[in-house]
């Protein structure tokens, strides 16, 4: 398998196939990232959208079809492998609810740090800087049930971005939010996205979301197409 | 490696110290819950060391040498001492009479004792000098003539509670007191009665397994909240022996807390011990310390208990990126293993009990077929549980609601409840067993009083001094009539035995009516003479001599007092007395054998007394008096024994019920967790017009079943469990219906839960419920 | 819209009779306003003269309507690369949709393909339209957010048109 360096995809997925019970949620989709660009993946509900970001991530494990990472197979690696990778490689932005309830803003955004081996020192010194950029500095010493939804996908994102990852895996970030709220968490996301050169598989239903990518892929009936191509003549 | 580690176990106490109001709750109710256990594991692993405490001061008073011939001589330091000693109301006076050979200042005295008494100095301990404030007269009234001089220091008592006095006497001789050269009495272990080897092995047995299936209860407070939070950290890159060693240290902080906590409770409660007294059994708090290597287990077992539960029931749980999902809840629980456990016990229970033949018993043996038996039944209780709940449907909304909710997670339902029904068996089982003891040993005293309440008696130098002493209780506050009676041994005028010993009988003097209370006469008349022949001796025949006062002292040279079986001496048989023991010899009327010069005989008076009246028993005591060693009074109709029992089966109960209000309040906590997070279904319920009182008697049901189902299986089991120690002991089930107040308990636990659950689910129920957070 | 793309497609499934033509128009496109005869002669015969139509056959008596007209190979490839071709997002663009989706199916081609062509050409604008918006004052936002809704109303019709896509399709050619 090709790997970034040789200028292959950063994340490729072939053949994969997912059921869920009886129903196939992916039958046979292919995806390819490229290291830094920001893909939108898009698909009514039920299509097997937040499938594919999952197999992509390496959370779930497809029946069939490979997923590789930078020429490593995602299926081949261990647990502990695979959390290593979530650790420093990969990062999350979901709806809700990803954030630990006990924790304060700050310590959930140095956890992955924390979890890598960071000091605490340093690695909320380092979650600091991230919630100020992310405009969310204010509530850093509050617990997530005491912020509202747009401030808490901004402390995700802030958490996301905290490690320097290569790839953030975000699932409908804007879908608890209003328009308002959601355009500057994708103004944000996408921003500090570019920043630091992280790559982006953003999970929408929302093509004003979607509008924030480089690309779109749209996964109907657990096959996914690539829409990169089509546009641009007219 | 291990700084890795760390770090983890440290995140984790920062879950569990962290996380706000309802995360230090959480944290707070699980060291609780761990320190209520710890701080009973303690207690119970300081019993040996108060035993042996109390067993070795008692030991040291005990005297070293002994009476009669062998007697060591005078000497400067020697002490006389005999036993003493009284009742009052059902508790026993320890009494001593000490009096020393030479200098009292030199003599051996009692440990505790500071100064030797002198005649008529009264040395008491604290709990008799509280007894003599508080009961005024009627105890007093026993040591009048006596002075108090002194306390018995904590050395010289078996525990603070003991009522003892150490009184200063003359008068006594080697005929009736030891000659003491030094105190303190070495090794003699007496084996345990088996019965109550059975009974103290289950009593621990019953009172600990709650202990510890409480603290498994405790440590996994808010398990389903922190699944979630391991499953948040997941997803931030935790792996599956992250989240472990993560959970291991929040559970760990919980548990070393609780280990602080159950220290404190243990201290604080060791303080609180010294006041209470059951009967005469307390203990100094001195003596309070764990067996150290027994308090090394708990302590370092207690956590490992901790971690190692909540590791197995994260092995059920798969805890992903995305979220929680419990495992075995498609899977059936499977019912015969839990059957087998209970097999085995009954069969271990069977095969252990003592037989005739052997006086042990093998209590590693029926502890663990009672632990076996009670695990079976806990063991039955989730299957019960979810087989009851499977098949509820219909019914009204209400009903529904709790069935299906309990459809999901029957596990927990019974998680909860299983230490309740552990407490519950077990506590039913002793009940019964206690029961049956206690009506046991009142049969066994075999005392009639239907024909005399109390006997008296003292050792009379001279027959004619039986009038007077008989008297003297006659006319005593509360008598009705008193039978006198003087007995006495004669030596019988015949050669020696082969052993060197001359055959001997007893008689018995006293009138027709007294006669007949012991043996079978038709007629009787003054003047006449019975002899009833002993089963072990040989039977006496008219013409007999006997030597009155033959065998007072081998030593004593003092004249004999012949007397001649009378050939009108009609035989007969012996019936028990009202004191239940049976005499053989010679009985006579006073005209028939006249004892005026004969030395060394005891009186005795038979006393009828006036029924319902307490103190009468005491005045007959105080006639007594503690001063003269050679009189007492006997109160028949022994109850003493079955208070004790009482007081023991009314701790027994309040145990149970203190564990059962515990796992209340666990209930409590865990009900409250579900409503929270059953917030939006709550609140969307409401929005459907669902009636408050209709949610209420869902939690009402929801509770209310598996505890149902717990006690049921608690009552038939319990029963079933005391009905095997019983037969064990050879025993009558007397009490069929033990479980009924423990299940009333239940009951009101149910109750409890309940209405602690519904203000939480009023507030929920406000229609400002349904905004989201 | 454009009907003369619309009749050489309807022409694509066999050659047709000018009346027949407009009959057939009318009842798929039509709706509430049919053609007029004009108009299709007018078409046909500039169709004739770019080579895109042929006339089949003549019958039996004068005027138009006697002609039967079939589709060239030009205008065949005419047709599909009108299909192929995304419209250019502007507001109303759903009857030439809609005109595009249902002769794809009449003929056989891949309609799926022309709504993705289009959603992408829209989401093409709609990234252009967000970039100048994060660029721009309020005046600009407020003003690219209005294109922005509109596009977005309109993709959420190509998304609902793929989602029923198999059933428009039995619908067309019963």
């Amino acid at each position: 398998m090709t790997g970034e360096q040789s200028g292959g995809p950063l994340l490729a997925a072939r053949g994969v196939h997912k059921v869920y019970g009886s129903t196939p949620a992916l039958a046979g989709a292919d995806f390819a990232l490229h290291a830094g660009e920001v893909v939108a993946v898009m698909g009514p509900s039920g299509s097997g959208k937040s499938t594919l970001l999952h197999c992509l991530a390496g959370i779930v494990t497809p029946e069939r079809g490979t997923v590789h990472y930078r020429g490593r197979e995602l299926s081949a690696l261990s647990d502990a492998e695979r959390s290593a990778l979530r650790r420093g490689e990969f990062g999350f932005v979901f709806q809700f609810g990803q954030l630990v309830p006990e924790l304060t803003c700050t310590e959930n955004v140095a956890l992955p740090l924390r979890l890598a081996g960071a000091d605490r020192k340093s690695a909320e010194r380092q979650a600091r800087e991230w919630l100020e950029r992310l405009e969310v500095d204010d509530v850093r010493h509050h617990r997530p049930g005491q912020i509202s939804g747009g401030q808490g996908q901004r402390v995700a994102i802030a958490r996301a971005l905290v490690a320097t990852p290569r790839v953030v895996f975000a699932d409908e970030p804007t879908g608890a939010l209003d328009s308002l709220n959601g355009e500057r968490v994708m103004e944000l996301l996408t921003a500090a996205a570019r920043d630091t050169r992280a790559a982006v598989v953003l999970v929408t239903h929302e093509s004003r979301v979607a509008a924030y990518s480089d690309r779109e892929v749209v996964v109907r009936d657990g096959r996914a197409t690539d829409l990169s191509g089509l546009a641009g003549a007219a | 490696m291990i700084r890795t580690w760390l770090r983890e176990l440290g995140l984790g106490v920062r879950f569990a110290a962290g996380g706000g109001r309802s995360g230090w709750a959480r944290t707070a109710l699980t060291a609780a819950g761990v320190g209520v256990g710890v701080a009973v594991l303690l207690l119970a692993a300081s019993v040996p060391t108060v035993l042996d405490g109390s067993e070795a001061r008692s030991d040291a008073r005990q005297p070293v040498g002994v009476m009669g011939e062998d007697a060591a001589p005078p000497g400067p330091t020697t002490t006389l001492m005999a036993w003493s000693g009284t009742t009052f109301r059902d508790t026993q006076i320890l009494g001593r009479l000490l009096q020393a050979d030479g200098d009292r200042e030199e003599a051996v005295r009692p440990p505790g004792v500071a100064h030797f008494p002198a005649p008529g100095e009264l040395v008491v301990s604290p709990a008799l000098r509280e007894m003599l404030e508080t009961e005024g007269e009627l105890l007093s009234e026993r040591f009048r003539g006596t002075e108090i001089v002194g306390t018995i220091g904590p050395e010289g008592l078996k525990g603070p509670g003991e009522p003892a006095y150490y009184l200063g006497a003359d008068g006594l001789d080697t005929d009736n007191a030891w000659r003491v050269t030094e105190l303190g009495m070495k090794g003699g272990e007496t084996p345990l009665d088996p019965a109550l080897v059975v009974l103290l092995v289950v009593m621990l047995s019953v009172l600990l397994m709650p202990i510890v299936v409480f603290v498994a209860t405790a440590v996994r407070f808010g398990g389903e909240r922190r699944d979630r939070r391991l499953a948040a950290l997941r997803l931030v890159g935790a792996d599956i022996a992250m989240t472990r060693r993560i959970a291991a240290g929040e559970v760990l902080f919980a548990s070393l807390l609780g280990l602080v906590v159950g220290a404190l409770l243990f201290l604080v409660g060791r303080e609180l011990v010294e006041g209470l007294s059951i009967s005469t059994i307390s203990v100094y708090t001195a003596d309070i310390v764990p067996v150290w290597w027994l308090g090394a287990v708990i302590v370092m077992l207690v956590p490992v208990i901790a971690v190692a539960v909540t590791l197995a029931a994260l092995r059920g749980v798969a805890i992903g990126p995305l979220g929680v999902f419990r495992e075995g809840t498609t899977r059936r629980r499977r019912v015969w293993w839990r059957l087998l456990l209970l097999a085995v016990g009954v069969a271990m229970l069977v095969y252990f009990g003592p037989d005739d033949a052997a006086s042990t018993v093998n209590e590693w043996g029926i502890s663990a077929g009672v632990l076996l038996m009670l695990c079976g039944i806990t063991a039955l209780l989730p299957w019960a549980v979810e087989r009851a709940v499977t098949r509820m449907r219909g019914g009204p909304l209400s009903w529904q609601l709790a069935t299906r909710r309990l459809q999901l997670n029957s596990g927990m339902a019974a998680r909860a409840v299983s230490g309740v029904t552990v407490a519950v068996a077990g506590a039913v089982a002793l009940h019964m067993l206690f029961a049956a003891v206690e009506t046991q040993q009142r049969v066994e005293t075999g005392h009639d009083t239907d024909r005399a309440q109390a006997v008296a008696s003292r050792l009379i130098d001279e027959g004619a001094e039986l009038g007077p002493f008989v008297d003297r209780y006659a006319t005593a506050e509360g008598v009705t009539s008193a039978l006198g009676l003087v007995r006495g041994w004669a030596d019988l005028d015949v050669a020696l035995d082969a052993d060197g010993n001359r055959p001997g009988t007893s008689f018995q003097i006293g009138d027709c009516r007294v006669l007949r209370e012991l043996i079978e006469v038709e007629a009787c008349a003054d003047g006449d003479v019975f002899v009833v022949p002993s089963p072990d001796r040989e039977a006496l025949a008219p013409g007999d001599r006997l030597d009155l006062a033959g065998p007072v002292e081998a030593s004593a040279e003092s004249a004999p007092s012949w007397w001649t079986v009378p050939a009108a001496a009609r035989e007969t048989h012996s019936i028990p007395g009202p004191h239940g023991d049976q005499y053989y010899g010679v009985f006579a009327t006073p005209s028939a054998l006249d004892v005026s010069g004969v030395p060394s005989l005891s009186a005795v008076a038979l006393l009828d007394t006036v029924p319902g009246d307490e103190d009468v028993v005491e005045h007959l005591r105080n006639l007594a008096g503690v001063q003269e060693w050679n009189e007492g009074v006997h109160v028949l109709a022994n109850t003493r024994l079955t208070s004790q029992f009482a007081t023991i089966r009314n701790a027994l109960f309040v145990g149970a019920v203190v564990i059962m209000l515990m796992i209340a309040a666990s209930m409590v906590v865990s009900t409250l967790e579900q409503l929270r997070e059953r917030k939006r279904q709550l609140s969307v319920l409401v929005a459907f017009g669902t009636r408050r009182g209709t949610l209420g008697a869902s939690v009402l049901w929801q509770t209310a079943v598996p505890v149902g189902i717990g006690l049921a299986l608690a009552s038939a089991g319990g029963t079933a469990l005391g009905v095997l120690l019983l037969d064990m002991v050879g025993a009558e089930v007397t009490d069929w219906l033990a479980f009924l107040p423990l299940t009333a308990a239940g009951l009101g636990m149910i109750l409890l839960v309940t209405v602690a659950s519904l203000p939480m689910l009023w507030r929920m129920m406000r229609p400002d419920g349904l905004r989201t957070e | 819209m454009s009907i003369s793309h619309a009749l050489l497609g309807l022409l694509e499934s066999g050659p047709s009779h000018g009346y027949d033509l407009k009959r057939a128009f009318d009842a798929r496109f039509g709706h509430d306003k049919p053609l007029h005869y004009g108009q299709v002669y007018a078409t046909m015969s500039r169709l004739l003269k770019n080579g895109l139509v042929e006339v089949d056959a003549v019958e039996a008596g004068e005027g138009p309507e006697r002609k039967r007209y079939a589709i060239t190979d030009a205008g065949v490839s005419d047709v599909a690369h009108w299909l192929e071709q995304p419209e250019k997002p502007e507001p109303y663009l759903q009857s030439t949709l809609y005109t595009k989706v249902v002769l794809a199916l009449l003929t056989g081609r891949d309609a799926a393909a022309l709504l993705d062509t289009q959603r992408a050409e829209h989401l093409r604008l709609m990234r252009v339209l967000t970039r100048r918006k994060s660029g721009g004052d309020l005046a600009d936002q407020l003003i690219c957010d209005h294109a922005l809704f509109h596009l977005e109303a309109d993709l959420r019709w190509l998304e609902l048109t793929a989602a029923r896509l198999n059933r428009l399709a039995k619908e067309v050619t019963s």
